[in-house]
């Protein structure tokens, strides 16, 4: 009974969403839109980020890497051959990439998959040691992949970045995606390893002797959580069409964790609703950094004050509650698969 | 089934156990006693690969035809090969339910991949089903189904450690190794205990080794006794033979 009538509601959000797209998409401003499409991409990324440090007690702090590794996938995978002539002028592309154009999908699928190889060739040798070193070694990646992008000429073009990407990015793709990562990390969480990863998070000693195998889970985890990253960074140089090293800054990572905090680490309805209210905060609160006239005194604007704001925020919600703003609910049913 | 073979576990200067030898034989209920901080909980903690012991070895032979040497081994691989635990300081899954508890404790036998659970394949599903199914029944046998959907720490005490006790069999264990299993618990629910042991003993055809400081509890339900005192063995054998010795009456007297 209980089952049936929550898959119902499910399947209400589900249509209500869809309609909501379509009517945005037919009506909005390409603006406006811009700004649900970033949304879409941001619960991915929430999600992603959600399901390493929220859900498996691990702390990573290279989302920004896995994304800038996603982006460039599907810019170099899916810009026409013409357009890679025209970008790569300082030097050529390496001959083995020059003449590829893919679609959009097969190419969002390498861009998970290729930051996914890339989050096990980091996580794999520091997982085996304690967490702190996790989030150390994440981070210096995230800022050493920009170091490499931005002189790795002719697979990156460096510094000039990329331009003239294919739009494929919609408000289907956008959203198809972050419902798909909200599907999948659903599912997984439902099911045996999802809770193995909840049991590392609880406690580590008692996991391992109940027989789960702690590096091969939080391996996976971290895994997963890169497969999206990548995926959302690849969403991203779809919307935008230009991409450069210099995006991809740590900035970046911290709305992600922003979203986690204030959705409630290890919470998925909250992660959703609190990607859509950052985003939209994001751009609402754009005017911060710029300069202010408010008739007796003019502001010069201070780029990076949004920043601030949302930093004061962060550390507010911390210090308030260390399990944002969503509770998990107490006595969740734990159900098992019907056949 | 279990072999400890001369083990010795040193911490810097201290010697949490020095020279320990026991033996366990399929189907028994052995005990193991001693004041505190005399080694016992450390004893557990190497057989269950928690700690890598300074000397020693311990060999576990679950069938009586293949041996496995299980120091060196990792806690979840030895958890894999059937022993299995609960902790003298309850370690539960906190924020999680009472099912969710003991639900995990099927995972280590989880066939099915990863991918096949977030499809949920037919196969899945089955093998999910059964665990679940498991579990509950785990549930009711320590009379917790009521309260599955709790979260585990809101329980009293005594039904926590009952809840390790449902959480370890779910990984199908041959030697269940419990550390004081009665501990903060009235005479009631110790006699409780003492009956749930035997039963699931019994049902799921186990051996068991107790750590307890309850003598009653110790004297009634083990075959077999090793009494430590500063990480030496100072005695072993049947109830009667320890209650006579002289060694252990002194050790809990504290004479000597
Ligand atoms: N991880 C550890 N590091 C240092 N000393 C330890 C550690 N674990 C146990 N000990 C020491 O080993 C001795 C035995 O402890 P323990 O096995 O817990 O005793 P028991 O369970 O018999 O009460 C104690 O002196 C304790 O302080
Ligand atoms: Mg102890």
């Amino acid at each position: 009974m209980r089952e049936k009538s929550k898959t119902q509601i499910t399947l209400i959000i589900l249509v209500l969403t869809a309609l909501g797209l379509f009517l945005a998409n037919r009506y909005l401003d390409p603006y406006k839109i811009r700004i649900i499409n970033l949304s879409g991409i941001y619960v991915t990324l929430g999600l992603s980020m959600n399901l390493i440090n929220g859900m498996t007690g691990m702390f990573s702090l290279g989302h920004a890497g896995f994304m800038a590794i996603g982006a460039y996938t599907v810019g170099i995978l899916t810009m026409p051959v013409t357009m890679k002539e025209m970008n790569f002028f300082m030097q050529p592309i390496v001959p083995f990439l020059a003449n590829v154009e893919w679609g959009f999908l097969p190419a969002l699928f390498a861009a998970g998959l290729i930051a996914a190889f890339f989050g096990i060739l980091i996580g794999a040798p520091v997982l085996r040691l304690t967490d702190d070193y996790l989030a150390i070694a994440t981070l210096g990646f995230a800022e050493i992949i920009r170091v490499v992008f931005t002189n790795t000429q002719s697979l990156t073009n460096g510094a000039l970045g990329l331009k003239g990407i294919p739009n494929y990015t919609n408000i289907w793709w956008s959203w198809g995606v972050a419902l798909v990562t909200v599907w999948f990390i659903w599912f997984l969480m439902k099911g045996t390893y999802g809770k193995a990863f909840l049991a590392i998070r609880e406690d580590e000693i008692a996991a391992r002797s109940m027989g789960i195998n702690l590096f091969k889970h939080k391996v996976m985890s971290f895994a997963f959580g890169c497969f999206f990253a990548g995926v959302a960074g690849g969403l991203m140089a779809g919307m935008l069409g230009t991409i450069d090293p210099n995006m991809f800054r740590i900035t970046l990572t911290f709305n992600i964790l922003l979203i986690v905090v204030l959705g409630g680490l290890g919470q998925i309805g909250g992660t959703i609703i609190s990607a859509v209210i950052v985003t939209v905060m994001m751009e609402a609160l754009r005017f911060l950094d710029e300069a202010m006239d408010l008739g007796f005194v003019q502001i010069k604007g201070i780029p990076g004050m949004r920043m601030v704001v949302f930093s004061i925020i962060l550390i507010i919600v911390v210090i308030i509650r260390e399990k944002g703003l969503v509770r998990r609910p107490k006595g969740r049913e734990l159900t098992y698969a019907k056949n | 089934m279990l072999r400890i073979e001369n083990l010795v576990m040193r911490f810097g200067g201290v010697v949490a156990c020095n020279d320990f030898s026991a033996e366990i034989k399929k189907g028994q209920i052995v005990g193991l006693i001693g004041p505190n901080g005399a080694g016992k909980t450390t004893i557990f903690n190497v057989v269950t690969g928690v700690y890598k012991p300074t000397s020693g070895q311990i060999l576990f032979n679950p069938t009586g035809d293949q041996q496995h040497r299980l120091t060196g081994l990792s806690p979840d691989k030895i958890a894999q090969l059937g022993v299995c635990r609960t902790f003298q300081n309850i370690r539960l899954f906190g924020e999680l339910t009472v099912l969710e508890n003991v639900f995990i404790g099927n995972h280590l036998r989880v066939k099915s991949d990863v991918f096949s659970t977030v499809l949920r394949l037919p196969h899945y599903a089955a093998e999910e089903k059964r665990m679940y199914e498991k579990s509950l029944y785990l549930l009711e046998k320590i009379g917790l189904q009521d309260t599955r959907n709790e979260k585990a720490t809101s329980l009293p005490y005594g039904m926590q450690r009952r809840l390790e006790i449902a959480r370890a069999l779910a990984t199908d264990p041959k030697l269940l190794l419990l550390d004081e299993p009665a501990a903060g618990m009235n005479p009631q629910e110790t006699q409780d205990l003492i009956q749930f042991i035997r039963e699931i003993k019994e049902e799921f055809d186990l051996t068991i080794f107790l750590i307890e400081h309850h003598m009653d509890v110790i004297m009634e339900i083990s075959e077999k006794i090793y009494v430590l005192d500063h990480g030496i063995l100072i005695a072993e054998g049947n109830p009667s033979e320890i209650q006579q010795n002289q060694k252990v009456v002194e050790a809990y007297l504290g004479v000597g």
